[in-house]
């Protein structure tokens, strides 16, 4: 088969009565060779894409068979240990599903390990977005929306884990209700106006099923497609590199090479979710049994992403006050709210602030669409290691029973090993981050200046061995030299003493002071370097050494 | 831009070609390191920055392509197949079925996945296309102009002059936006005030009376058999005790479920109230007090009591007071004795509430001593 000429008419027929009535030539003129730059941490976002769409999918499928519904029944499906227990409708459709319809195992099971890419692919692609500094502006307001999804997504995961009304699930339930009625003032009130009375009650499954099904994600669409909209119009930042600036973006066209690529990517999404609800059990909810609450089996986990929040409330002391002394008002279980509600809010408003705050001390109002590489901004990247490990000590925390169990460690020591290391770790990590990417500027100034080990090695007349090393490769050249110094505020005070607007006062020297600190050079590529001849001389391993 | 700006002139053989945290040249999405491919001589018909793929390379890479697709078509067909063939209705089967089905799926799907990779990265061109960004920013003139349409559209429409409208129009939207709210009401179905929430949690079934008008039995969860205080004898054991005619209904269960257990009367300490025991027999309650979960392991040499949920851990031989954990507050003991018949019976209810704290719930236990009981 030859190359076309022409558009053929089965195209064009459609596509010109379509034109002739919605006018998107245009619109495809300047966007179907919409240029998409090349870099693998560019995909992670795509696989939280790629998850929801198939959560979209699967999650259809089910609730053709789910029943929300918390009326007692007797089991009479084909699970033969089960036959004839009491139990919710909820549960048993769940059951149903996964014994009675065929691949309706494989769905719940594909939902379920989606669900747990999806929340996992944003996490990772934030912390992308985060350590190359793309949330700047222009980006600002699609990173808010990016905060957004992310607690959105806990929310649709919560909701998502009760419903099937297993022993696990209602395990779950039990501890929102209990961090719920604990809030000062209003716990009784949400708990009563979300379960409608009393714990457990029987409007909750049908409740969350609504919020799980069409509110949140109708939420979720709305908000992933503003992100999409916004991604295509500011267009995707670029990593540094040759012949790619701030005003220019280089890569592939959308048609046909991106679009391709990214089905590709949707296809590998789905062969790997299909490929671990094939192969890995996940939920298995027949064994649990039904909910009651008066009975748990041990070693209950939640799904990963909420293993922070458990975490949080295994290592809080026993904190309860009563206010007022009085025996009808007044009681603040600290070591319910704290946990509760501390670690989730400092780590999401410290997201959605951190452009604001970073802009409020370097005094940067640029736009920037090349991704700062992480070690060039040395104290972003260790703040963000910081909350990683903040946010991982919690999280390693909510499994302590586990990690006591397996590694023989008296389980009580995790605790209190935990209480120490959730303010000592992220500080550690704070020092170390910031060193390595000290030494990773070193490194790079190394390798512009002193160039690339080549390997040969080459003896003087003298008898002294030497390696002789080359310039690096012009794009590694070009990608290093891509760095930028982080802004600072002019802080220099003038002739009188008196520093400039903004700067005085008690915040204001603070804001000047972390200005100085975060801002700044710290390595300069072609800074003071000592020993420069001795490798100057030897590139390409010519002759001229001899003179050295 | 030039057609072969991306190949790199490497000045020396051994040169290594990628230095650890700089991509090397053409980095593919694989993560696989492109060997150089010669660079064809740009030709008349091509669009720079778009570099072709050396046909002889592209024709053995569609037959890979081609061998991926059809391992997709088999696949598909074969997963239709096993869906008529394999049935359901036991985990056995459901596990054969799944695995045939799960197979298959991503079988076919990966197939489809890896062929087209193969097809962007072996026969379409390799790109280096430029765009040019431009500042998001609109330009100002056009900022004027909105601006002045805005100023001129408020001033038509009269909003701004028109004092009593703009008044009135604010203070109807205000009642508007609450309905929303008002509407959610009714959430909580049993139709008492808000303010009396917290009395229901203040009490369980345990203080009511059965249909013969005599105290609540204590009956073992799940077989529902009454517990004479004589068969309950060998010291460290444990039950898990639910109300007499509750068995089934959860929220009585949410409250009310006990942990009962037989001490030798030495063991007891000063946190049990001894009167509301029976012959060396404690009830608590089973509801955690830190966020509700049931406290249900028990480790009889150290009389602890462990929730599986957040480990707070109660001594039982001294009141179930916490020794361990984020749960605040003791386990509540319920007053237990037995009935004529020799059953065991509850004395009355709970003297606190049970379960996780709520603000309303204050210093219970300081009312309940004052009302002369121990709590």
């Amino acid at each position: 088969m030859s190359d076309l000429n022409e558009v053929p008419p089965g195209i064009a027929g459609p596509a010109n009565a379509l034109d002739a009535r919605l006018g998107g030539a245009n619109f495809f003129k300047r966007n179907l060779r919409k240029v998409f730059p090349d870099h693998w941490s560019f995909l992670l976002g795509e696989i939280a894409l790629y998850s929801f769409i198939i959560l979209l999918l699967t999650g259809t499928f089910l609730t053709f068979w789910f029943k929300p519904s918390m009326g007692e029944i007797e089991y009479a499906g084909s699970y033969a240990p089960l036959q004839g227990v009491m139990m919710s409708e909820a549960y048993a459709s769940s059951l149903e599903i996964s014994f009675d319809v065929r691949g309706g195992l494989l769905m719940r099971q594909m939902h379920h390990w989606a669900a747990l890419l999806f929340v996992a692919g944003m996490m990772v692609h934030m912390l992308r977005v985060f350590f190359t500094g793309a949330y700047r502006k222009p980006r600002e307001i699609n990173w808010i929306i990016g905060v957004l999804l992310l607690t959105l997504a806990l929310a649709e995961g919560l909701t998502g884990y009760s419903l099937p009304d297993d022993l696990l699930s209602g395990a779950g339930l039990r501890i929102t209700e209990g961090v719920a009625i604990s809030l000062p003032l209003v716990g009784t009130y949400v708990t009563f106006f979300l379960f409608g009375g009393e714990y457990p009650g029987t409007d909750v499954v049908s409740r969350f099923y609504s919020l799980h099904i069409l509110l949140i994600p109708g939420i979720l669409l709305a908000l992933i497609s503003a992100h999409m909209v916004l991604m295509w119009v500011q267009k995707h930042t670029q990593m540094p590199g040759k012949g790619r600036n701030n005003e220019n973006v280089v890569g592939a066209p959308f048609y046909p090479a991106f679009m391709a690529k990214a089905g590709a990517y949707f296809l590998f999404t789905l062969g790997v979710v299909a490929g671990l609800a094939t192969f890995t059990q996940i939920n298995p909810i027949w064994l649990f049994g039904p909910y009651t609450p008066a009975d748990i089996s041990a070693g209950s986990q939640p799904d990963w992403y909420m293993g922070f929040l458990e975490g949080a409330l295994r290592i809080m002391p026993a904190w309860e006050w009563n206010l007022f002394g009085t025996s009808h008002m007044g009681t603040l279980p600290l070591s319910v709210i704290i946990p509760a509600l501390a670690p989730l809010g400092l780590i999401m408003t410290g997201l959605a602030l951190y452009p604001f705050l970073e802009r409020w001390i370097t005094g940067d109002h640029r736009e920037h669409h090349i991704a700062e590489r992480p070690r060039n901004n040395p104290h972003r990247t260790a703040i963000g290691m910081s909350a990683i490990t903040f946010y991982g000590v919690f999280w390693l925390l909510g499994a302590n029973d586990e990690l006591s169990a397996f590694f023989h460690i008296n389980l009580n020591m995790t605790t209190y090993v935990g209480r120490v290391l959730v303010f000592v770790a992220p500080v550690l990590a704070y020092a170390i981050t910031y060193r390595i990417c000290l030494g990773l500027q070193r490194s790079d100034a190394a390798i512009l200046h002193h160039g690339v080990e080549s390997g040969v090695i080459k003896r003087l007349p003298h008898g002294e061995f030497i390696e002789v090393h080359t310039p690096p490769a012009e794009d590694i050249e070009a990608h290093i030299r891509g760095k930028e110094a982080v802004l600072t505020l002019p802080v220099a005070e003038d002739p009188a003493g008196i520093p400039p607007k903004g700067m005085r006062g008690p915040l204001g020297k603070l804001r000047a002071k972390m200005s100085k600190t975060y801002g700044g050079e710290k390595i300069p590529l072609d800074g003071d370097h000592a020993h420069d001849e001795e490798h100057a001389a030897v590139t390409s391993g010519e002759d001229k050494s001899l003179t050295h | 831009m030039t057609d072969n700006e991306h190949e790199i002139e490497q000045p020396d053989d051994r040169v290594p070609r990628r230095v650890i945290g700089t991509p090397g040249p053409g980095t593919s999405m694989l993560g696989e390191v492109e060997t150089k491919t010669e660079a064809r001589p740009p030709q008349d018909d091509t669009t720079p920055g778009v570099i072709l793929q050396d046909e002889q390379k592209a024709r053995s890479a569609e037959k890979i392509v081609a061998l991926c697709f059809t391992i997709t078509f088999l696949a598909a067909v074969a997963f239709i197949i096993s869906y008529v063939v394999f049935q359901v209705g036991s985990p056995e089967a459901t596990g054969v079925s799944n695995l045939a089905l799960g197979s298959t799926l991503t079988l076919a799907v990966l197939g489809l996945a890896v062929g087209i990779v193969i097809w962007v990265r072996r026969i379409m061109p390799k790109y280096a296309l430029v765009q040019e960004r431009h500042e998001m920013a609109s330009a100002v003139a056009d900022r004027a102009v909105v601006a002045d349409t805005f100023v001129q559209g408020a001033n038509e429409s009269g909003f701004v002059k028109r004092k009593l409208l703009r008044r009135t129009l604010l203070l109807a939207a205000a009642p508007l936006g609450l309905i929303p709210l008002v509407l959610l009401r009714d959430l909580d179905n049993s139709k008492m005030t808000g303010a009396n929430f917290n009395k229901l949690l203040r009490h369980t079934v345990w203080g009511e009376k059965n249909k013969e008008g005599k105290p609540l039995r204590l009956v073992v969860e799940g077989t529902g058999q009454p517990i004479r205080a004589a068969d309950f004898n060998s010291p460290g054991g444990i039950l898990s005790i639910v109300p007499e005619g509750y068995e089934h209904d959860l929220n009585v269960l949410a409250k009310a479920t006990l942990i009962l257990i037989k001490f030798r009367p030495e063991e007891l300490k000063a946190g049990v109230n001894k009167n509301w025991t029976h012959e060396g027999i404690v009830a608590y309650s089973k509801i955690c007090t830190h966020v509700g979960c049931p406290a249900a392991l028990y480790e009889q040499t150290t009389h602890h009591i462990l929730c599986p949920c957040h480990q707070s851990t109660f001594d039982a031989a001294d009141g179930a007071k916490v020794i361990f954990g984020p749960a605040a507050r003791p386990l509540p003991q319920l007053p237990i004795s037995v009935d004529d018949q020799g059953y065991l019976v509850a004395q009355g209810d709970f003297a606190v509430p049970v379960g996780p704290s709520f603000w309303e719930r204050g210093d219970a236990e300081a009312e309940a001593r004052a009302k002369g009981g121990q709590a």
